[in-house]
């Protein structure tokens, strides 16, 4: 038998019973149409979240004071937890591979200029910001004292704090009262909006001894280091560790790399995807119960028929072809229903909120072509069977 | 070309044995036709369907052409039954989702014949049997008669040796049946040997042989003045 009169004969019996075929076919679309736009979603979202990140560059490693672990007992005097300080970013600033080191603590102050206040986040960072994090200044530039500890009072400023205080003025080298003391302005930030839900054009940036000293610190509360991107993050971590327990005399502190961030949100949106992919799975099984019904019923109205195309010189395992073939296709088409239904939404979802990132990979998609395929074909084995093992003669008389 | 030797057929109903043939010896040879009679439940249609390879003898055996049957695979069956014989039924047996002409077409598909052969082929039958202007339609949207000349249509697309017609004139009226039985007796002409089950008979007597079955026995067999040879 050849592959086109196969099916051919296949669709006939599909085309016969249109409404029935559709409606089996219809388990297996939603089925896949909840995978596909629940994927394309989950897709989208992973991108999204995985862009965010990486924006400020992904060869960085951040140290933190503190050791993140639970002890038995009292913590003691063991408990205590020096601070990271400049010193610190000064050594780490030392090793090979690094290219920035950025002290950074951050702080909430009232910044005024000429009669305007307004309150709003003080980053206190390190010179090399900018570069660091890959972020754009629109005029000016981070300021460029050497030494961390004795920088001037220089402040880089958001867009928004420039279009809220200054109107259309330009900044530089005027004076920002912030927290009662005086900044000269030396910088504009390109727009940037929201990041992982900081505003960062309501943001200005001072050198971090200026804003340990105005929110009276005596610690950083992180120290980010970037590194040469073609090394790897373990090394990384592991000369910043020996260098922080030289100075700490232990490990009380934390390093965190954008890895292993990128690790974990990875598998945040792992779990997802597979409950999801449950979900969707369960949709399949119903639809699979769904062909496993409609074939043995088709198997149960056609028997004369399948004793006829033994009479007339069928093989048992062309019987077989046949009724898997017509599961098979069955399945196919509420895949492909499916496919371009969950497509369809995911488009529509897309469309009425742009901010809702969506992207279905064409993996997916054959993916779970694929497995509708295979889901008939397993549906369909069990009636299939059974037509080709029927007694031609007691099909024959079958009506 | 065919023989029986000390055929029987029973089958289990329920915890009982009930033997469709008993002790059959026949012997077919090539260009004859053949009516079985005998009334229902006489083993006639199981004797049909043994000759056509649908069932298998319980015990005895079956030679074709000198081999014995029991020895072919179900594939090699199935080819014997695609290539060899043709089988028309009482109800037709058409597939309703099939035009005539696809219908005609399907032993051929099974066999994998290339479909502009299978074309031609089927244009030739339909312009013998008068159905041109009906190969498009579905079996639903013929007559009784039409319908069964379909069917021989189909039963001879293979050219088989022997051609098996169970009650082929029980649906039909009867001056449609006796045109569809002067249709099958046409192709004698061809060479093809013809068995026809009835239990009408005036059919039966129509035959050069005429065997009466009962009760799973050959009752009589005997040879009719029709004969032309």
């Amino acid at each position: 038998m050849y592959l086109r009169d196969l099916i051919t004969l296949t669709s006939s019996s599909f085309l016969t019973y249109r409404m029935r075929s559709f409606l089996t076919g219809l388990g297996i679309a939603i089925g896949i149409a909840a995978v596909i736009l629940l994927t394309s979603i989950g897709e989208g979202l992973h991108q999204f979240m995985l862009a965010e990140f990486s924006q400020f560059g992904t060869n960085i490693i951040s140290v933190q004071p503190g050791k993140t672990q639970t002890q038995g007992g009292n913590v003691g005097i063991f408990g205590s937890v020096r601070q990271v300080t400049l010193e610190d970013a000064d050594a780490l600033r030392r090793l090979p591979y690094v290219q920035y080191v950025i002290p950074g603590l951050v702080g909430n102050a009232e910044v005024r200029f000429e009669g305007r206040t307004r309150r709003t986040m003080v980053l206190g960072e390190g010179r090399d910001f900018d570069k660091a994090f890959t972020m754009k200044v629109q005029s000016g530039g981070f300021w460029t004292d050497a030494d961390d500890e004795q920088a001037r009072a220089q402040v880089v400023i958001g867009a928004k704090i420039q279009q809220e205080l200054y109107a259309g003025r330009n900044p530089l080298g005027t004076y920002l009262r912030i927290g009662g003391q005086r900044y000269r302005v030396v910088g504009v930030m390109v727009s940037k909006g929201q990041i992982l839900g900081m505003d960062m054009d309501d943001t200005v940036f001072i050198p971090a001894a200026r804003a340990m000293e105005l929110f009276n610190r005596s610690g950083l509360m992180e120290v980010n280091v970037s590194y040469r991107a073609d090394i790897p993050a373990d090394t990384m971590i592991r000369l910043i560790k020996e260098r922080m327990i030289e100075r700490h005399g232990r490990e009380d502190f934390t390093i965190i790399s954008q890895e292993q961030a990128l690790e974990v949100l990875g598998s945040v949106l792992n779990v997802i995807t597979f409950a999801v992919g449950a979900l969707g799975g369960i949709s399949l099984l119903v639809g699979a119960v769904g062909i496993l019904t409609i074939m043995t019923m088709a198997v149960t109205e056609r028997t004369a028929e399948i004793g006829l195309l033994r009479a007339l010189g069928a093989r048992e395992k062309q019987v077989l072809t046949l009724f898997l073939s017509e599961a098979m296709l069955l399945s196919a088409l509420g895949g492909l229903m499916g496919l371009l239904l969950g497509v369809g939404i995911a488009q529509g979802l897309h469309l009425l909120f742009p901010a809702l990132p969506v992207h279905t990979p064409w993996l997916y998609a054959v993916l779970a072509e694929l497995t509708a395929v295979t889901i008939g074909l397993a549906a369909g084995v069990v009636p299939a069977m059974r037509a080709a093992r029927l007694d031609p003669v007691e099909a024959l008389h079958a009506e | 070309m065919i023989e029986l030797q000390n055929v029987c057929r029973t089958f289990t109903v329920g915890d009982q044995q009930v033997a469709a043939l008993r002790d059959i010896d026949l012997r077919l040879d090539a260009g004859e036709y053949i009516s079985i009679m005998g009334p229902s439940g006489s083993g006639k249609s199981t004797m049909l369907n043994m000759l056509g390879l649908l069932d298998r003898p319980t015990t005895g055996t079956y030679l074709l052409d000198g081999g014995k049957v029991s020895d072919l695979n179900d594939e090699q069956q199935a080819r014997v039954r695609r290539e060899k014989v043709g089988f028309v039924f009482q109800s037709f047996h058409l597939v309703p989702r099939l035009t005539a002409a696809q219908n005609v077409e399907l032993p051929m598909i099974l066999a994998g014949i290339p479909a502009e052969e299978r074309k031609a082929r089927v244009q030739v039958l339909m312009k013998n049997y008068g159905l041109t202007d009906r190969a498009d339609h579905k079996p639903d949207q013929l007559s009784g008669g039409q319908r069964q000349r379909v069917a021989i249509a189909r039963a001879t697309v293979m050219n088989p040796t022997v051609l098996l017609a169970d009650e082929p004139t029980g649906n039909l009226d009867r001056n449609t049946g006796w045109e569809v039985l002067r249709l099958l007796e046409g192709l004698l002409e061809q060479g093809i040997t013809l068995v026809v089950v009835t239990h009408d008979a005036e059919i039966g007597a129509r035959a050069h042989r005429c065997i009466h079955m009962l009760d799973g026995r050959i009752l009589s067999d005997e040879s009719l003045q029709n004969d032309p040879k």
